[in-house]
């Protein structure tokens, strides 16, 4: 660690209003640095544009709530269970691996998986430099790869999950694409120069995309597989 | 006119409520900003990159719109709406056919709270493509993670209360669920949350309380927290 360039002398008395010194030592000057940033006046700056954003949102939120009813099925009945029974949107992709993977894995280990994954995300130096998947030893960087997709695979496969396992190879094409290829520009180039924990993110959001969709859309009753246009349930 | 209005603002009483004057000057215009209780969350200047809508694209500002929106008429909603078996579904239906707007009330909660999940994780993501949670923002990406499993379970409690089939077999879907946490903690869990081993009176007040009280506190809470952060971390 550098050392600092000045000193604060800590007061320990409590009862009285501590004085404090800086000893500013030689080689810096004391003098403001300068602001690099080019900055503008909150008011009326941000708090216009907040004001309009949220007048903008209100109007959205009201149109829609002209037009579309909250839906009000009949009371609750616990003696009929409709099929199928179909937890909110947000839960639908949960609901889905359900349908893959037993209840303990489905509904505990991979839930906690993926908020224990969020949360570590700023700790591990994850993206903090962002550089490109190759940009280090490439061989080592291909055999990790190809092990980690190939025991993922070997899983989505024992357990019939198409779902995940196909837009996981198409994101492998991704990846590998600027391993074969040279090109620096383009989208060669752009795929290149994604980060690790850029393509975990986006496969996450990926995944999560397509399995809610999947629940919300093509699930019908014994949660088989039901056409939208059939009916949606 | 214009020095009709020139008198108001400069009036005692007036200035007693507004400390500042019009914001016409810079001095002015920063002191519309900490002199007010509502805007000094914000600082008297912002980066100019942190303003163009294509880096936020707005999402956390929405994300708290939405739920002021929610607040406000989840407030009026709880004038009609009784929490009881007997009355929890005859209650929506007088929303819907006898209290004036009262259909517009509970679409505008109802559309919000969807959009809501919808818009903090859309949030989430455009943090994290932007590396915004990198050092000193980290412990804040956490806040959010917190705020993110917060607002899901904000809108799962609220969705019990209608009491009609779609709620009452959402939360069942989910509490089993629950139950197949291993160790029997799952149906602990389960027993405590419902007040029992299936969905009824006691669930609904249950699900009543933390979704009208206890959920919605330790939100306003973390976003304190969340707003606090971004300031001392040094702002967007
Ligand atoms: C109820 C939910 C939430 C609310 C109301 C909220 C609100 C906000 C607001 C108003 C900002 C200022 C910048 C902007 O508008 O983008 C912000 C920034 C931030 N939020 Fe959230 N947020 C929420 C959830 C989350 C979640 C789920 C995460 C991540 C897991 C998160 C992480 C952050 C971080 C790290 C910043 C600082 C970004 C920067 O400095 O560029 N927040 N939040």
């Amino acid at each position: 660690m550098k050392e600092k360039d000045f000193h604060l002398e800590d007061s320990s008395n409590a009862k009285k209003p501590p004085k404090r010194v800086a000893f500013i030592k030689a080689r810096t000057a004391a003098r403001v640095k300068k602001e690099d940033e080019e900055m503008v006046m909150t008011v009326p700056n941000l708090v216009g544009r907040e004001v309009i954003a949220f007048e903008i949102m209100v109007i959205i939120l009201s149109v829609i709530s002209l037009f579309f009813n909250a839906p009000l099925e009949w009371i609750a009945n616990p003696e009929h269970t409709p099929n199928p029974a179909k937890a909110p949107w947000y839960f639908l992709g949960l609901q889905e691996l359900l349908h893959y993977f037993p209840p303990i894995v489905a509904g505990v280990i991979l839930p906690t998986l993926v908020v224990v994954a969020l949360i570590v995300i700023p700790y591990f130096r994850i993206n903090q430099k962002q550089e490109g998947f190759w940009k280090e030893d490439r061989q080592k960087t291909l055999m990790i790869f190809l092990a980690a997709v190939g025991i993922l695979s070997v899983i989505l496969f024992l357990f019939d999950v198409y779902a995940m396992l196909i837009p996981t190879w198409i994101m492998t094409g991704m990846i590998l694409a600027p391993y074969f290829s040279k090109k620096e520009d383009g989208i060669i180039g752009w795929l290149g120069s994604r980060s690790l924990s850029w393509w975990v993110m986006t496969w996450f959001v990926v995944i999560v995309v397509i399995l809610t969709t999947i629940g919300i859309l093509f699930r019908g009753p014994e949660w088989s597989w039901t056409w939208p246009w059939h009916e949606i349930y | 006119m214009k020095k009709f209005f020139e008198k108001i603002f400069q009036s005692k009483v007036w200035r007693s409520i507004f400390r500042h004057g019009l914001p016409v000057s810079n001095r002015t215009r920063a002191e519309a900003v900490f002199y007010n209780f509502f805007l000094h969350v914000h600082p008297t200047k912002v980066r100019k990159r942190s303003l163009k809508f294509t880096y936020t694209w707005g999402l956390g500002g929405l994300s708290v719109g939405l739920f002021i929106v929610l607040v406000f008429t989840g407030a009026l909603l709880m004038l009609y709406y009784r929490p009881s078996v007997a009355q929890a579904y005859w209650d929506m239906k007088d929303l819907q056919f006898v209290v004036s707007s009262g259909q517009f009330l509970r679409n505008m909660h109802r559309w919000a709270a969807h959009a809501m999940v919808a818009i903090v994780f859309l949030h989430m993501m455009r943090v994290f493509y932007t590396g915004s949670y990198r050092p000193p923002k980290e412990f804040n990406w956490v806040i959010g993670v917190m705020l993110l499993v917060i607002t899901v379970l904000l809108s799962y409690t609220g969705y019990l209360l209608p009491w009609d089939q779609l709620s009452y077999w959402g939360i069942s879907v989910g509490t089993n669920m629950v139950r197949s946490v291993p160790f029997g903690i799952g149906d602990k869990i389960s027993f405590l949350l419902l007040g029992g081993n299936s969905v009824g009176e006691n669930a609904l007040v249950r699900f009543y309380v933390l979704h009208c009280f206890i959920i919605p506190v330790a939100a306003m809470v973390l976003m304190g927290i969340h707003f606090w952060r971004i300031r001392k971390d040094g702002g967007v």
